[in-house]
């Protein structure tokens, strides 16, 4: 599904990301860890194109997609959302759906000017599905600004639903998170796994990468330290040291 | 009555001029662009009429189709650059159009008398009003037409999922452009459906007054452009006409029995106004 080869973005003397090869399958959750600063942000961000890479190359189902601008890449199947939020906030909850109907499949089924200057009713049933998967049916009016902060990260998610990706990079979705509500989330990646998406979690919170993720890679200062399946990396050296610092245990 | 057709003739060339930058300003551009592509649209109308002896009408859809390809030609490359930097890019711009207009000579005989563009001495005899009879009342009922279908029309966009993300562009470009929003193409049309409505007006505005010339399309226009959509606030179209009232009827028209006082109780006016109303008459926080 996604391949990145050689990866490095330097800022200035900074290797953010320095030399990352990764491999996601697809139907994979695949787990991106490491200390504050380590570049997972920083790699999604090259991902998605919102950054330019130093050098290397990214792969999506095979194809380098390392010159497409970032609204391509979504519409070739890749979404994200942020780890702080970047909703739009003076737009409706509803609204904010709406501009993200960016498919593929929406581009080449509704025509070019149902798509910009019709009305709402053309999208109104997959909105609803939306609002339904992710509980904020019945504030569906509300400004996104005025949304609790447990309801813009659900928000943030289904926005990016719905542009139907293949691959959906999650940035630290559980970041200021109570342990209900990571539980939630947890439901709801699982539940989006089942609907086929291959998903790529960034993350701090172990409780939630070691309970859903397939496959985890750590980074540091840039680079992979160790990738396995939860359990191995539970139990590896050099993570427990990069994490906990000091001594491995 | 005359007064007042011709102050509410001002308020609608204005208002056009005003909600040509405040859909480019929903994407969140300030541009000082606007006073180029209505002047543009005043040069294209009016050689058409006098020049050409088109009818107005489509001597104003030349003019939206000029300001619109301008705006759109701009749009490209300005529209790369963002916040104080487009600030001066769309100045220049503004700067380079009124001083192309006081080099540019066009003049063909017509009768005993030469007509046409003639560089800093403007462009007079724009005659099409009074040629056929047109009353003032008639002239304002004309360009308020014009006023009220642009306003439809950018009612309409509000509304549509174009004006949606509009004004989402607006509020973010990371998340737009990560939820699949192609910025260029987004910000440019809204440059380009700016121009032809900054062009509409311009041709309205070259045939109202009969005679135009560079310094009708300096850097003052520009701002007002700019301040009405600001002054007015985003909630929709109105916002842009409630500025243009206040401004060009309250302020301008409204205190010129203050003489030399006017200018000063002007710009205090504007800042009272903007400190009552941080997001102009109608703005602050939009119901969906």
């Amino acid at each position: 599904m996604l391949e990145l080869r050689a990866l490095s973005r330097h800022f200035g003397g900074v290797k953010a990301v320095d030399g990352l090869d990764l491999k996601v399958e697809t139907g994979q959750i695949f787990g991106l860890i490491g200390p504050n600063g380590s570049g997972k942000s920083t790699t999604v961000n090259v991902v998605t194109g919102l950054l330019a890479p130093t050098s290397g190359s990214i792969l999506f189902r095979g194809a380098d997609i390392g010159a497409l601008p970032t609204h391509l890449r979504l519409r070739a199947g890749i979404a994200r959302t942020f780890q702080n939020i970047r909703l739009f906030g003076q737009l409706s909850v509803w609204q904010n759906l709406w501009v993200a109907q960016n498919s593929a499949a929406d581009v080449a089924r509704q025509g070019f000017f149902p798509r910009w200057l019709g009305g709402q009713g053309r999208v109104r049933e997959e909105i609803a599905r939306l609002l339904e998967f992710s509980g904020l049916a019945h504030r569906q009016d509300e400004l996104a600004s005025n949304l609790a902060f447990g309801e813009q990260r659900r928000l943030e998610l289904a926005r990016a639903m719905a542009a139907k990706p293949s691959l959906l990079l999650l940035d630290e979705p559980a970041a200021g998170m109570n342990s209900e509500e990571i539980g939630q989330l947890r439901e709801r990646i699982l539940k989006l796994r089942e609907t086929g998406v291959t998903i790529l979690l960034v993350e701090h919170v172990m409780e939630l990468v070691m309970g859903v993720t397939d496959r985890i890679a750590v980074l540091n200062f840039g680079q992979k330290i160790a990738e396995g399946t939860p359990a191995e990396i539970q139990a590896h050296p050099a993570v427990r040291k990069a994490y906990l610092g000091g001594e491995a245990a | 009555m005359d007064f007042y057709f011709g102050l509410a003739q001002l308020i609608g060339v204005h208002t056009l001029l005003g909600l040509s930058a405040y859909i480019v300003l929903l994407t969140g551009q300030v541009s000082l662009a606007q006073a180029g592509f209505f002047a543009v649209g005043a040069y294209v109308a009016g050689m058409l009429t006098v020049l050409g002896g088109w009818h107005l009408v489509p001597a104003l859809g030349a003019s939206a189709l000029g300001g619109a390809a301008v705006a759109c030609a701009v749009g490209f490359p300005a529209l790369r650059v963002k916040g104080l930097m487009l600030v001066i890019a769309t100045l220049a711009f503004g700067e380079g159009v009124r001083l192309f207009f006081f080099n540019f000579d066009y003049q063909i005989a017509k009768g005993d008398l030469k007509v046409g563009p003639l560089g800093g001495e403007g462009f007079r005899q724009i005659r099409y009003f009074p040629e056929n009879g047109w009353s003032t009342g008639e002239v304002m009922l004309f360009i308020w037409v014009f006023v009220a279908a642009a306003m439809a029309l950018l009612w309409w966009f509000d509304r549509s999922r174009y004006g949606t993300v509009l004004r989402a562009v607006g509020e973010d470009e990371m998340a737009a452009q990560s939820v699949g929003i192609n910025l260029t193409a987004v910000k440019v049309s809204a440059m380009t459906v700016g121009g032809a409505i900054a062009g509409v007006g311009g041709g309205l505005y070259a045939h109202y007054t009969t005679h135009i010339e560079h310094a009708s399309f300096n850097i003052l226009v520009a701002t007002f452009a700019i301040a009405y959509p600001i002054v007015g606030g985003l909630r929709n179209v109105f916002g842009t006409l409630l500025a243009v009232i206040f401004v060009q009827g309250v302020l301008v028209e409204g205190l010129r029995f203050m003489g030399d006082w006017r200018n000063l109780l002007f710009g205090a006016l504007i800042l009272l106004a903007m400190n009552l109303r941080p997001t102009g008459f109608l703005g602050g926080r939009r119901r969906a």
